[in-house]
């Protein structure tokens, strides 16, 4: 099959160095200290942030850092196939953790003992790229409730098909069965958080897809930051003017 | 940029899936036109600003007049991205050229986005079908173009022959005409018109030309056939099981017999007659459907026509008679047929009628036109028949102007479209190969037939050569892992006049009394790159041709004959296979290594053999070949306790005039005992070869397998053996091999034919992808061995290239090319290399055949031969000074349909396999020996063909032949 034409173009007409239209809002639930809601194409999801807060499990408590708890799940309307999805399956566990180690790299909880700091990120609708996107949605969550953070995170994916290295893989594309490399980042620091790849590639070129997929988090880095600004900008209009 | 969203939906498992795709818009697309001022120029901009107007194709133009595109008249095209999706949706070959034609920057063809251009694309509106959807996309991209351009030199005509989208582009004011009226228009060309295919929607003003020709207008024809039944109806009767679906395979000598291999029936079905097969042409996927059984037939011709395709031609009168010479054994419906033992109810089989094509499966055909009745005026149109020389095909009605040219030539001809009312099918001109009965066109008739590659390797190809004269450098020299082998005494053995030496051996006394061999093979890796132009080139041919009187690279020649090829005193790089063995032929060690190497000699195959032979030689090469050939014969030995069989084939040899290239004298291709000792060493190598790629690839090594035949392939080979009172074991292959030896008749050339027998009962050996198999099944059958690959002859095999990559990578010298790595693409190369090769050996043969029958054209000979059939008029001989096979006939022909003549003289004995005359007094019995006459007659028109007849008692039948 073939993934980019001799014209350059994607199946859906992106270039290979295109990431999907991205979407962000924040502050979309009331209910919940911090919420996001984040698009990037057809992949949807809504994150939500509870916290700090005080354990609520006691023994679990941490007496130098804040307890980091994730919670993933999908949506059973998420795919083209409605379909009842138990919690706790491997794929959402594994998902939950991966959230959790990237966003933990992210938050100073040292300043935050004996807290918890609850996230639930929920897959509205799937079209690949559904762990990118739940990061950076956790991302933006944590920062509209406030929690302090060395960066904001941003993660995005890159694949390699038809030997070109392709930025942000949508759902038709991963499913080609080439390797799908996720990456999140601190891009301040140009810290790596998360990375995984499924299948395998060959050094040099896993250098390239690496490096591709890093720009891509930069940018969408970027964006998320502007729209992180606009809402604030939004939010001291709407509580008037501050004056420092 | 802009984004557009569109809603599908979709049925997977016959589940209803709503499928949501993004779809981005884009305002970065370019016209590709030079004349253009605002978009920007690349590297595919390459519509000329010279030209006079600029062609926008529709995808039925794309998938139905492409050899009038291919033509170098047609340039400037406009090639919208929806047309390219929809052609190679519906035709994988005709989107590759598509391509092709693309990527070739003379021919100025360009792909214009125009789905994912922001003022091109169209929304499927409510309720309108894909097919009108996609016609207005193409004809907003022409108006596109026309605004776009405007008051620019070329203007943008639509080709299309649907006369309903030409007029609605009109109506939008955009210019539209149909193919035919298009190169009529083009006066500096007028013979592009041979080129116009007839297709169903010729519309309007194109349809004039093809109804005239036939049997009048239209509406008072006769429907010749039944209606083919639609894709939806075929699937629903596929399910419920009313129909058969299969892939159709004509009989080689009678294009209106044919069987379909069906599963869900699980046995051959039967198709006979013209009305039946319903316009299906050989290798068409069809559905048919079985008649009732009372209605089943045997196969046309009575009893002795229910096995094996030598006695068809035996059998059938001369106009279905064979073609040339012998027929290959391959893949004839009959053989099949015999396997599965259907003739035994009582000759009837089940016959069923063609109700539909799932898939066509046509392609070009050569051939020649029919001679027809009344002057051929030049300019004239005209409609002659085609007679292809694959006799499966029917005869194909084309048009042309220019008939007195084409009359004595090798045509090629390609099917267009076959109506219910016309006999025959309609087809279009393609080119001229040359005249008939031409040596060379014949050669090049008989490459194309089998799909080899002659074109001259293009200029990218050859920029990935290194710069002439090429000789090893320092900086080869310097490479740490290439070592230095030039002080060894290296020599090679191959043909008399072979130039692509890519093989060459060295052998060394060591000190402590064993021997250290090396195999040393030409280093092509070194030159042909993973991923270059030369590589995808060399991948698609896979394989050298080898021709009676040429040779078709496989790279081209400068590798080939020198800067690859081991020659005598030059440096050469190699990769060298090194073992040190006992002199009892025990491997001590073995070593792999890329090396230099400087050939002291470059011999053939008779001077080795002499050297090793005459007592009075001593010089250290001769005593090394004494020493290679002393182990050699130890390794044989050991390779037939194993288990390996000795196989013989009927090779002939031409000698060819070097003037003329026409052949002068052909005899048995001798083999001596420096063929077998240069054999063995390269057994050896590509054995250690197969064994160290796959321990360090187990997944994605290119090995070769030899699968064991089942029984039945045998039984013809059994009842031969049989008849002459010969036991043999075809249990393993070790039992066969011990029962062909013990196999000895009255004279020496028994065994050997004994030997030729049972060759045509094995399978065929194949490439493949280790990952894809389990490692019992990678058992070579033929040489008893677990593992085995080809390594030894990269300039000629690709596969050899694929296993020196392996190597090297298993050697870690270079990392192994993505495509090596991945299953896929290997399964597909595996595929496309067994293709090649089975076709560059077709090829081959059917060279031979070519050059027998130039060879007694002038001359006609009586040889001794050998029966190896007996049928029940006639028996199948075979010649071994000339490697002829062909049918003797004993009695006249039958009458079509009559079935056995009652005055037939002869009586078979199948048991026996002996044919007797009534009167008893000449019995011939399979495997005798007998004189024959051979000649070559012209029983048609540019039909030559051998014919042998018993020279000796000829006199007392008369009439036959």
């Amino acid at each position: 099959m073939e993934y980019v034409s001799p014209e350059g173009l994607r199946l859906d007409g992106r270039r290979p160095k295109e990431v999907r239209q991205l979407k962000c809002e924040l502050a979309v639930l009331h209910r919940a200290d911090g919420s996001a809601y984040l698009e990037m194409g057809n992949t949807k999801v809504l994150a939500t942030v509870y916290g700090p807060h005080e354990v609520s499990q006691r023994s679990q408590s941490l007496h130098d850092r804040a307890l980091v708890h994730c919670e993933y799940s999908m949506a059973t309307f998420s795919t083209g196939e409605r379909r009842r999805r138990p919690k706790g399956d491997r794929r959402s566990v594994e998902l939950s953790l991966v959230i959790r180690q990237s966003m933990e790299a992210a938050i100073l909880t040292h300043l935050l003992p004996r807290t918890q700091i609850d996230i639930y990120v929920q897959v509205l609708q799937a079209d690949g790229g559904t762990r990118a996107a739940c990061i950076n949605a956790a991302t933006l969550a944590l920062a509209d409730a406030g929690v302090p953070m060395r960066d904001l995170v941003a993660s995005c994916a890159a694949g390699y098909l038809n030997g070109t290295p392709l930025l942000d893989l949508n759902y038709v594309e991963d499913s080609a069965g080439g390797p799908d490399l996720t990456v999140a980042l601190l891009p301040k620091a140009e810290k790596v958080t998360l990375l995984q790849m499924d299948s395998k590639l060959p050094l040099d070129t896993f250098e390239a897809v690496l490096g591709l997929a890093m720009d891509g988090c930069k940018a969408i880095a970027a964006h998320m930051r502007q729209a992180l600004l606009e809402h604030t900008r939004k939010q001291a209009v709407v509580r008037g003017p501050v004056r420092l | 940029m802009y984004q557009q969203k569109q809603f599908f939906k979709k049925t997977r498992g016959g589940k209803i899936l709503k499928v949501h795709r993004e779809h981005y818009l884009r305002d970065d697309i370019v016209c590709g036109s030079l004349a253009c001022t605002t978009c920007a120029h690349g590297d595919s901009t390459v519509l000329s600003s010279e030209a006079a107007q600029y062609l926008l194709i529709d995808t039925n133009v794309a998938l139905h007049q492409m050899d009038l595109l291919e033509n170098a008249a047609i340039a400037d095209v406009i090639v919208p991205e929806v047309v390219l999706s929809e052609v190679q949706a519906r035709n994988k070959a005709i989107h590759g050229r598509l391509r092709l034609l693309v990527a070739d920057k003379s021919r100025r063809f360009f792909v214009f986005s125009n789905e994912h251009h922001k003022d091109t694309f169209v929304k499927t509106e409510k309720g309108e079908i894909v097919n009108d959807r996609n016609d207005r996309a193409i004809r907003r991209a022409t108006t596109w173009y026309q605004s776009h351009l405007a008051g620019k030199t070329p203007d943008v005509l639509l080709l299309t022959n649907d006369a309903d989208n030409a007029r609605r582009a009109r109506d939008e004011g955009a210019a539209a005409q149909t193919v035919y009226a298009y190169v009529q228009s083009r006066t500096d060309k007028p013979e592009l018109l041979d080129f116009v295919a007839r297709t169903g929607d010729t519309g309007g003003e194109a349809a004039g030309p093809s109804a005239e020709g036939d049997a009048g207008p239209q509406a008072k024809r006769r429907m010749l056939y039944a209606e083919h039944k639609g894709m939806a109806e075929l699937t629903a009767g596929l399910q419920k099981g009313l129909f058969h679906q299969g892939k159709l395979r004509v009989n080689r000598f009678n294009c209106f017999e044919a069987y379909v291999g069906s599963q869900s029936v699980g046995k051959e079905i039967l198709i006979q007659g013209r009305e039946d097969l319903n316009r299906a042409v050989d290798g068409d996927v069809v559905a048919v459907e079985l008649l009732p059984p009372e209605q089943w037939k045997g196969p046309e011709g009575g009893i002795f026509r229910e096995h094996d395709e030598e006695e068809e031609g035996v059998a059938e009168n001369a106009e279905e008679g064979a073609g040339l010479a012998p027929e290959i054994a391959e893949d004839a419906p009959g053989a099949a047929l015999e396997n599965l033992d259907i003739g035994k109810e009582g000759g009837r089989v089940p016959t069923g009628r063609v109700v539909g094509i799932i898939k066509r499966n046509w392609r070009n055909y050569a051939g020649s036109l029919e001679p027809m009745k009344g002057p051929g005026g030049s300019g004239a149109m005209a409609h002659p028949l085609f007679v292809s020389v694959d006799r499966r095909v029917p005869k194909i009605r084309i048009q042309t102007r220019q008939l007195a040219n084409l009359a004595d030539k090798r045509i090629i001809v390609a099917i267009d479209k076959w109506d219910r009312t016309s006999r025959y099918p309609e087809g279009h001109y393609i080119k001229t190969l040359g005249d008939i009965g031409d040596r060379a066109t014949e050669s090049e008739l008989l490459l194309m037939e089998n799909d080899i590659n002659t074109r001259p390797f293009s200029q990218a190809v050859l920029n990935c050569l290194p710069p002439l004269p090429w000789s090893v450098s320092d900086a080869d020299v310097a490479k740490p892992w290439r070592a230095d082998l030039r002080n060894l005494r290296v020599c090679s053995v191959d043909p008399i006049g072979c130039r692509d030496i890519d093989d060459a051996l060295h052998c060394t006394a060591l000190p402590n009394g064993n021997f250290e061999i090396g195999v040393h093979i030409a280093d092509v890796t070194n030159f042909v790159h993973p991923e270059t132009p030369l590589d995808l080139e060399a991948a698609d041919r896979g394989t050298s041709v080898y021709l009676v009187e040429r040779r078709i690279d496989m790279l081209p020649k400068p590798l080939t004959e020198d800067i690859c090829s081991l020659r005598a005193d030059v440096d050469r790089l190699a990769f060298s296979v090194i073992w040190e063995m006992t002199p009892s032929a025990d491997i001590v060690k073995s070593h792999y290594t890329k090396s230099i190497i400087r050939s002291s000699a470059a011999l053939s195959y008779p001077e080795a053999q002499a050297r090793m032979d005459d007592p009075h030689m001593s010089d250290p090469l001769t005593e090394d070949l004494r020493n290679l050939n002393r182990l050699a014969k130890i390794m044989r030995q050991r390779r037939t306790e194993r288990g390996a069989l000795t196989l013989a084939s009927p090779e002939v040899k031409f000698e060819i005039d070097t003037e003329t290239h026409n052949p002068l004298d052909v005899g048995m291709y001798q083999i001596r005992e420096a063929n077998q000792m240069i054999e063995e060493y390269m057994l050896l190598a590509n054995v250690s070869v197969a064994e160290k790629i796959l321990k360090h690839f187990p997944s994605c090594s290119l090995l070769r397998r030899h699968p064991v035949p089942t029984p039945q392939m045998f039984e013809p080979l059994l009842r031969t053996a049989a008849a002459v009172g010969i036991e043999l074991d075809v249990g393993s292959s070790k039992a066969l091999a011990d029962s062909l030896d013990r196999a000895q008749g009255s004279d020496p050339y028994f065994n050997k034919l004994i030997r030729i027998l049972a060759t045509r009962c094995m399978t065929q050996a194949v490439y493949f992808c280790s990952g894809e198999l389990s490692p019992p099944e990678y058992h070579h059958y033929g040489l008893a061995s677990p593992l085995y690959t080809h390594f030894t002859s990269p300039i000629r095999r690709y596969a050899d290239v694929v296993v020196h990559r392996l190597l090297a990578a298993a050697l870690n010298l270079t990392p192994l090319p993505e495509r090596t790595r991945d299953k896929k693409s290997m399964h597909d190369l595996s595929d496309g290399l067994n293709y090649r090769h089975r076709n560059a050996q077709m090829a081959g043969r059917a060279s031979v055949e070519l050059h027998t029958l130039i060879f007694f054209k002038d001359r006609a000979v009586d040889a001794e031969a050998r029966i190896v059939k007996v049928r029940s008029n006639g028996f199948i001989v075979f010649v071994p000074k000339y490697g002829i096979e062909g049918p003797v006939y004993l009695t006249k022909k039958p009458d079509k349909g009559a079935g056995p003549d009652p005055n037939d003289d002869f009586v078979v004995d199948e048991e026996h396999q002996t044919i007797t005359s009534k009167d008893k007094r000449q019995t011939y019995k399979v495997l005798d020996t007998v004189t024959v006459h051979i000649e070559v007659q012209e029983p048609q028109p540019h039909r030559p063909k051998l014919i042998l007849t018993l020279a000796s008692d000829s006199k007392e039948q008369d009439g036959f032949a």
